[in-house]
């Protein structure tokens, strides 16, 4: 299985090495055409302005968009999430826009206050997860086919909606595989 | 809940790999930035080929200024303090500023010490000519480094030598048998425990980003290339004719470095480039990168 994951800007090669941890082929995507061999894709973390503008100056916007409608699966990480929500409060950057959320940015302050914190998502088991939160953003608001996979300070920080996967946090820059593996389950069974 | 752990601090800088962090000395240029591309702005009160002009005494921004480009925009705003200079940190800290460059930009405040920096909650950044002062730097609690360069002249070589020396050493560091390991860690004046690092991973153990003379999309590029996670353009854009057209090709050659053909189609009609300095020029005592220690 190859896993695609955007290499426009953010923290890309830690995603790619997660994914090679965990015995799947990682592909650093910039192009629209590199998206052709993927099974699957991840947005990762990085500047949610920077990242959005590349997609649509350099056509990957609309690639994208075609590739999830035919249900490729596609995670998205802290500035990733930011790109799939359909609203973001305040903002009218570009963006995908195609899961059912609102999503607040740099909602938990600035980086003075980013934080790592021990959480548990009963998709993942009893075992609590590190979870590193840096500028993050969180869900306000999640529609009626969004799953809600757990809250941090009750607010939103993992969801789901069929084929699309985001978190607020960064599961990369930890050892915990657990989201990456469960992620390429979804991309196995898309 | 651990608020500025070490993996917060470094994991911002991880974010911003790939990206542009560009100077900026007002909210408009900020927000011209921002709309660019830009994954950062470092507040300033003069870009650094201002500040070589002016000559003097350089010292952290207006508070003021500060925080009205943090205002203007919603990506990362760092500032600079100067080398040692504690306090000054510790007012840019407490205005909410993302990074902190500890600058040689800015005169030195300490001419033996820089600041512990372990002691804050917000990261720093810090400039480097060689392997043995970046894994100083890191010691202290840098979360991120850079090149230092020669700031302020739009010309790129000094760079160029300081990401070629960074990475020569740690390919010597690599091929060294565990019992040298020590020496060479004596003989470049670093934490012997960070040396280990460096060897085991085969690059620093914190993002490395370029600063100092970077003027084109092709010097970016090639700074990328050389090994640089991203990249800082100081004067390089609000002092060409045209800084919104070449800061967008500057974000664009960061993520395309390894395409020529996309280089040279953002490389086209960019207007005037700064003005360079020839670094034989300046005297030895004028060199931004020879401060710090």
């Amino acid at each position: 299985m190859k896993i695609g994951v955007l290499a426009l800007q953010g923290a890309f090669r830690e995603h790619c090495w997660m994914l090679e941890g965990c015995g799947v082929t990682a592909v650093e995507i910039r192009k629209p055409e590199e998206l052709d061999g993927v099974d699957g894709l991840i947005i990762p973390g990085g500047e949610s302005t920077t990242i959005g503008k590349l997609m649509m100056e350099w056509g990957l916007l609309d690639k994208i968009k075609l590739r999830v409608d035919q249900k490729m699966a596609v995670y998205g990480t802290c500035a990733g999430m930011i790109l799939l929500a359909k609203e973001i409060k305040d903002s009218n950057q570009p963006r995908l826009g195609i899961m059912d959320i609102v999503v607040r940015r740099n909602a938990f302050g600035r980086q003075r206050e980013s934080f790592e914190a021990d959480m548990t998502v009963p998709e993942f088991g009893a075992e609590s997860l590190k979870a590193v939160f840096i500028r993050a953003p969180y869900i306000e608001e999640a529609g009626k086919d969004v799953k809600v996979m757990a809250r941090v300070h009750n607010k939103i920080v993992i969801a789901r909606q069929n084929n699309i996967l985001v978190t607020a946090f960064h599961p990369e820059l930890t050892k915990d595989d657990r989201i990456h593996q469960y992620f390429i389950s979804m991309t196995k069974n898309a | 809940m651990q608020q500025g752990t070490f993996r917060v601090k470094a994991g911002l800088a991880e974010m911003l790999k790939g990206g542009v962090i560009m100077d900026v000395t007002t909210p408009e240029q900020a927000k011209i930035a921002e709309e660019a591309g830009a994954c950062a702005v470092m507040a300033l009160e003069r870009v650094p080929a201002d500040i070589r002009a002016a000559g003097g005494v350089a010292r952290m921004a207006d508070p003021t200024i500060i925080l009205k480009i943090m205002e203007a925009v919603t990506i990362p705003v760092m500032a600079k303090g100067r080398i040692g200079h504690f306090v000054e940190a510790q007012i840019i800290e407490s205005l909410g500023v993302d990074y902190i460059d500890e600058s040689e930009v800015l005169t030195p405040a300490d001419d033996k010490y820089h600041i512990d920096k372990h002691q804050f909650n917000v990261p720093f950044v810090c400039g480097a000519k060689n392997l043995g002062e970046a894994l100083r730097r890191i010691g202290e609690g840098a979360a991120m480094i850079r090149t230092k360069g020669e700031p302020g002249t739009g010309n790129v070589v000094e760079a160029v030598k300081h990401i070629r020396m960074v990475m020569s050493e740690i390919r010597q560091l690599q091929n060294l048998p565990n019992e040298e390991v020590s020496a060479f860690a004596k003989n470049i004046a670093a934490p012997l425990e960070l040396v280990m690092e460096v060897k085991k991973l085969g690059r620093l153990p914190v993002v490395n980003f370029a600063a100092g003379g970077i003027a084109t999309p092709a010097d970016a590029a090639l700074m990328m290339h050389l090994g640089c996670d991203g990249i800082f353009v100081g004067s390089g854009v609000f002092k060409s004719g045209d800084p919104v057209k070449r800061a967008k090709a500057i974000v664009a050659a960061t993520t395309y470095y390894n395409d020529p053909k996309i280089l040279a189609e953002i490389s086209r009609d960019l207007g005037e480039a700064m003005v360079g300095i020839e670094i034989s020029t300046i005297a030895d005592h004028e060199r931004m990168q020879d401060r710090g220690w």
